[in-house]
């Protein structure tokens, strides 16, 4: 106490708030800085030595599962962003009965685990599925997919429409509708208007949002698990390896770029966007 | 020629309005099938087979401690974010500097590195800990890290927006402390970003599955292990109902922070 009183206010101040954020700070370098500095060094503990690392790209197996899933991501986050766009646009520029329910219809599978969106999937796409029974009873023969790449696919992009069409919401809410009125005064066309005054606007918004479904779909792994563990997308690849193969170096080598992956294009996206982004699930 | 304005409604708007439908039928259409098949009798007969509480009853049955156990984890989540994460959102409100907001950017780590790689990495370095792996501890600390951000931001959000350093001013003048400024003054003001922060932190942990995936133990299972367990290997009826226990668990948490959000947007 004495220490404190003799310090003028601004250090004192200073000081206090270095306490307040020393417990948070504690936490996070014991139980994240530290292990995942260990996770980088056993990666480079195992039998190929740090050349493991590299094997992200030379070897077949484990650059296929990389190319997989990158060009499943990026076709997630095109699809979702195209999707979300019209459908958030269309929900912040007109207002009519049942509109309320409709956004929150669109927004409840937000929290859902990536577990329980696989059961959607199987749900729609499944042996028992909807979409299943209705082909059956259209062509006589069922259509079931839910168990493959074109189910995850599925999934990912159930998972990120949610969270796509209320950034774009908030982002569209923002706009000044000045600016619209003005460019169409001026006798721009409908479509000239989306493309050369909301969308430029909305590009921060969509930058920071596809990011998001982007690192989700690198990262996630609830719902490959719930389809089938054959599916060949990373976070499936480090787990086999982990857990069947006991292959732990392997493994923590390739979550180690994982997460460098989709923390990098989360932090280019918001270099860009300029606002916090975050993935989740 | 059709136009987008609100008086007018042309064509373009009923062709965005059958989309924006069919998207919002593909998001209910599995839940609302889910939560049929979690209550009816058989679901290949269908709806006929007549609807029954049986599956939810078998539910409780195989998982209530995994419910008990994912609600304990939850609530110990909360308070720590609470303890941790709102005194760190203030320190980082009132620094507005450059390495305040790097220290913003490495507590977001957590959230941007997928689950999977964060569970490994606390297994090798912890995993051989006393008993901290069988512990649901270990769990616990996972959940802390993943959701603690979202406390952070959702609480610098609100003390950002408003002008903290007046307030905190003013009521210095009075005599205030700096314990009566933060109890009396600061936290007050910011209600709404803690209750938003605090309901974000128990759905996420509700729901985590990437990183408790590979922290749980048999002894230490929680609902959305019990879930991937029961889609895996029971009948499609009772991952059903287990689903619709999910639901129910979520869903006051989510009308809340959708209440919340309106709330913010028609305050001045």
């Amino acid at each position: 106490m004495s220490v404190t009183a003799r310090l003028d206010p601004q250090s004192r101040d200073s000081l206090r708030l270095a306490a307040l954020l020393a417990p948070t700070a504690a936490l996070f370098a014991a139980f994240f800085l530290l292990p995942l500095a260990r996770l980088f060094v056993i990666g480079g503990g195992g039998d190929e030595g740090w050349a493991v690392y590299a094997t992200i790209l030379t070897n077949r197996n484990h650059l296929d599962s990389l190319i997989a899933t990158l060009l499943l991501s990026a076709g997630v986050t095109a699809v979702t962003l195209a999707v979300s766009t019209v459908a958030g646009l269309f929900l912040v520029r007109h207002r009519f009965p049942g509109h309320a329910i409709l956004v929150a219809m669109l927004t409840f599978p937000l929290a859902f685990p990536g577990v329980v969106i696989g059961f959607m999937v199987i749900m729609m796409a499944g042996r028992q599925g909807l979409i299943g029974a209705i082909t059956q009873a259209l062509t006589g023969s069922k259509l079931v997919f839910a168990y493959s790449m074109t189910g995850l696919f599925l999934g990912y992009v159930y998972f990120s429409i949610p969270r796509v069409i209320l950034t774009v919401m908030a982002a569209a809410e923002k706009l000044a509708p000045r600016l619209e009125e003005a460019a169409r005064s001026l006798g721009a066309s409908p479509w000239r208007v989306v493309a050369d005054v909301i969308l430029p606007a909305l590009k921060p918004a969509l930058l920071s949002a596809g990011a998001i479904a982007f690192a989700t779909s690198m990262g996630a792994f609830g719902t490959a698990f719930t389809l089938a563990t054959r599916i060949n997308v990373l976070p499936m690849t480090i787990y086999t390896e982990f857990t069947l193969q006991a292959n732990i170096a392997t493994a923590a080598a390739l979550s180690f770029l994982l997460g460098l992956i989709t923390w990098a294009a989360l932090a280019l996206a918001r270099s860009f966007a300029g606002s916090s982004v975050a993935a989740a699930g | 020629m059709t136009t987008m304005t609100l008086s007018r409604r042309g064509l373009s708007f009923w062709a965005q309005l059958v989309f924006t439908l069919l998207v919002c039928a593909l998001l209910m259409a599995p839940v609302a099938m889910s939560m049929l098949a979690g209550v009816t009798a058989n679901y290949f007969v269908g709806i006929k087979s007549g609807l029954t509480l049986r599956w939810v009853e078998e539910v409780w049955r195989l998982y209530a401690d995994t419910i008990f156990l994912s609600l304990r984890i939850a609530f110990a989540c909360l308070g720590c974010t609470l303890l941790l994460g709102v005194p760190a959102a203030y320190a980082l409100a009132r620094r507005q500097g450059a390495v305040a907001r790097a220290v913003e950017e490495l507590l977001m780590m957590p959230v941007a590195v997928p689950g999977l790689a964060t569970a490994l990495a606390l297994i090798v370095t912890y995993g051989g800990v006393g008993d901290l792996r069988r512990s649901w501890l270990f769990i616990l600390i996972g959940h802390v890290l993943f959701t603690l951000p979202f406390m952070v931001r959702a609480v610098l959000a609100v003390m950002t927006s408003i002008d903290l350093k007046t307030l905190e001013e003013g009521a210095a003048s009075l005599g205030a402390g700096f314990a009566r400024r933060f109890f009396s003054v600061v936290l007050p003001n910011c209600r709404s970003g803690i209750l938003a922060g605090s309901l974000m932190v128990l759905t996420l942990s509700v729901g985590e599955f990437n990183l408790t995936w590979l922290l749980h133990t048999p002894m230490t299972k929680t609902l959305p292990v019990g879930l991937a367990d029961s889609y895996a290997s029971l009948r499609i009826e009772i991952g059903s109902a287990y689903t619709l226990v999910f639901f129910i668990m979520i869903v006051p948490s989510l009308i809340l922070l959708q209440w919340l959000a309106r709330h913010d947007r028609s305050a001045p």
